[in-house]
């Protein structure tokens, strides 16, 4: 029986069998930001401790940097401090820190990948929950709090449980204007938000075998919203085509051999999974959220649910939704009016996120009483866009073009959502108050479809929008 | 080891931590204060109907337990999330299931998090609903919450158990303490060892 890349890697990882029957893990990579870590390195400091693989360890900042204007001191006090943080603890711990003057900064699911940072069968760990994103490239990618990042920081160590392996098998081709963003959408309101509880995802069957890296990071992005702590795609063509000649990956005849070790990692034709699905993506359409959470979507030509047809405590749950987000059970999705349209974050704010919006708004203008904002997963996502005069085309259509950070994912800096605003979001989360105002609303969607709305000002389907033979 | 003591009734499932504590609150170097922002926006959301959230209910005050449904903690891996709930007095969380991440940082900082099957976590929260003053206990020897005629057994996976029960719970000290086996495990690996050609 063969092996899974989920178990050739943690046996890879594994240090020892710790007393208490955990596994002590080796962690590859870490990567640090600004939020979740000062406490950590408070910590350390308190117990006279150093980082133990400082050069296996690598900072940036993303989550609190405004996106408007970045001069230092920030405007904003509190946002200051915290990078003012980080950097004196990255000094004082010999971490390298991707600062704002780098060139190199943006969200840290950003920047690893693009940086050659992330790589096939390692173990790669951060104090932020949408780490799952890694996994894209075949390692074993977890998200963490601030007492277990001050765990790998000591030790390079995490005390763990293994967890279980679904293989989600995609077949069919998707339809031009359907996305990673809609099969992942899909799968979470198939399987549940705690459907993945316990289980690490493998993605594949032929869909995912055809998605650019881009398209498996927004894929891996969201494990963590389908309640799977960790999600990754095997290692292939793709994968190397990718790596090779990026940055911190290996060079000449040492990225060959890695390319071997990479591929022979991947999960052997005859493993044994803890679970199998298969999910036929070929019928699927744009998908919209309509809810407070991500698995409460529907396809943008479907109805809402209605209490009426649920039942208990998910009859309640359902009112609760609809309520909150001041929408009628059974109505459509289409032609809700939207404030607000921002198109980034760690899901979705990569160059090829970029360019699909684009070319929906390319000539067109964004409806009077909508307020967009472009922001970029990264600094070197931002100049590449430039460089295509993607920047002119958001502008002419009405977009706000910023700096690149987490920015309206969750409001931790200036860019936030007021009162009751709707927000048509390419981000992965729609919780209550998540975008910033405790009566915020969230609809997450692809960025196409952001962009779709963004012109006509509501939720509607892209494919119309779209260039090419498909559209006008 | 036994906790006991008053508890909370927080129903809903899917509670997530952007829930139990806005990003806004984030915006700091130190978890400091964070007790006094635990579920700030649905309090606010609460009183502006007039209405009590649990944690404002005269009768919560000075408990340590929390009784809540399924998926408590998901979302982001924020420890401000369990930090701020620590901070205000939860000692022990009892549910149906909790999200992975946010069970793992509770655990960390102490805090055990037991699941009970659906129909003993209605009961619980019916008897302290009718009875604010009565006592719930955690027993994590017998696996059990206790509250007056109910007694459920609970669960919780074994190696985060034994960990509550031998106090080490805090990692660092158990990671840190064969430094030469994480080196040699380091130096195994092809990525650090900068994929050497193949010997022989």
């Amino acid at each position: 029986m063969g092996s899974t890349l989920f178990r050739k890697v943690w046996d890879l990882h594994t240090v020892r069998r710790l007393p208490t029957g955990q596994t002590q893990l080796l962690i590859g990579l870490h990567l640090v930001h600004e939020v979740t870590s000062p406490q950590a390195f408070d910590m350390l400091r308190l117990r006279g401790q150093r980082v133990a693989f400082p050069d296996r360890t690598f900072a940036t900042v993303d989550h609190i940097i405004p996106t408007d204007g970045q001069p230092r001191p920030f405007a904003d006090g509190m946002a200051e401090q915290m990078l003012t943080a980080l950097e004196r603890n990255c000094r004082e711990f010999g971490i390298p820190l991707f600062g704002l003057e780098s060139g190199d900064q943006g969200i840290v699911h950003v920047i690893g990948p693009e940086l050659g940072l992330t790589q096939p069968g390692m173990t790669i760990a951060c104090g932020d929950s949408h780490t799952s994103t890694h996994g894209a490239f075949g390692a074993v990618a977890f998200g963490i709090g601030t007492s277990q990042v001050r765990d790998v920081l000591a030790s390079q160590c995490l005390a763990m449980d293994p967890l279980k392996v679904r293989r989600i098998s995609v077949g069919g081709a998707l339809a031009p204007g359907v996305y990673a963003k809609d099969v992942i959408l899909a799968i979470i309101r198939t399987l549940g938000v705690q459907g993945g509880a316990g289980f690490a995802y493998e993605y594949a069957g032929p869909v995912v075998g055809r998605m650019t890296m881009d398209e498996r990071m927004t894929l891996c992005n969201m494990s963590i919203e389908g309640g799977a702590r960790a999600g990754y795609v095997n290692p292939d063509d793709t994968t190397v085509a990718y790596l090779r000649a990026r940055r911190f990956a290996p060079a000449g005849d040492a990225f060959e051999r890695a390319a071997a070790w990479w591929r022979s990692l991947a999960s052997d034709p005859d493993a044994a999974y803890d679970d199998e699905i298969d999910v036929d993506a070929g019928a699927l359409g744009p998908m919209v959220t309509w809810g407070t959470n991500p698995g409460q979507s529907v396809g943008v030509g479907e109805r809402l649910p209605a209490p009426a047809d649920a039942a208990g405590a998910e009859r309640e749950a359902l009112a609760d939704a609809l309520a909150y987000m001041g929408l009628e059970g059974g109505g459509p999705i289409a032609g809700t009016r939207v404030d607000v349209a921002f198109i980034g974050s760690c899901t979705n704010g990569r160059l090829s996120d970029l360019q699909e919006a684009a070319s929906v708004v390319r000539g067109r203008r964004i409806a009077t009483h909508v307020r967009g904002l472009v922001v970029p997963g990264s600094k070197r996502v931002r100049d590449a866009a430039e460089r295509e005069g993607l920047h002119e085309v958001f502008r002419e259509a009405g977009f706000e073009w910023r700096q690149a950070g987490c920015s309206m994912c969750l409001a931790m800096n200036p860019d936030r959502l007021e009162g009751r605003e709707v927000c048509a979001s390419s981000s992965n989360r729609n919780f209550k108050g998540r975008q910033g105002s405790p009566a915020g609303r969230t609809l997450l969607m692809s960025p196409a479809m952001v962009a779709a709305a963004a012109v006509a000002g509501e939720v509607t389907d892209v494919r119309p929008l779209l260039p090419g033979p498909e559209g006008e | 080891m036994t906790i006991t003591g008053r508890a909370v009734v927080l129903r809903g499932d899917d509670i997530d931590t952007d829930r139990i504590m806005p990003a806004r609150f984030l915006r700091s170097v130190s978890f400091d204060g964070l007790e006094a922002h635990v579920f700030e926006d649905d309090r606010r959301a609460c009183a502006s109907t007039g209405a009590r959230h649990p944690f404002d209910a005269e009768s919560s005050a000075g408990a340590s337990v929390l009784l809540v449904n399924g998926n408590f903690g998901c979302g982001s891996s924020r420890e401000h999330a369990p930090q701020a709930l620590a901070r205000w007095g939860i000692t022990a969380i009892v549910g149906e299931s909790f999200a992975e991440i946010f069970f793992s940082n509770a655990s960390a900082l102490g805090v055990p998090c037991v699941s009970v099957r659906s129909e003993d976590v209605q009961a619980l929260m019916a008897r302290v609903e009718r009875d604010p003053a009565a006592a719930v206990s955690v027993d994590l020897e017998r696996m059990a919450v206790q509250s007056g005629p109910i007694d459920a057994a609970c669960a919780m996976p074994a190696a985060a158990r034994s960990a509550f029960l031998a106090g080490t719970w805090d990692a660092t000290a158990l990671l840190t303490a064969d430094f030469g086996t994480v080196r040699a495990a380091a130096a195994r690996l092809p990525y650090i060892a900068g994929f050497p050609p193949a010997r022989g």
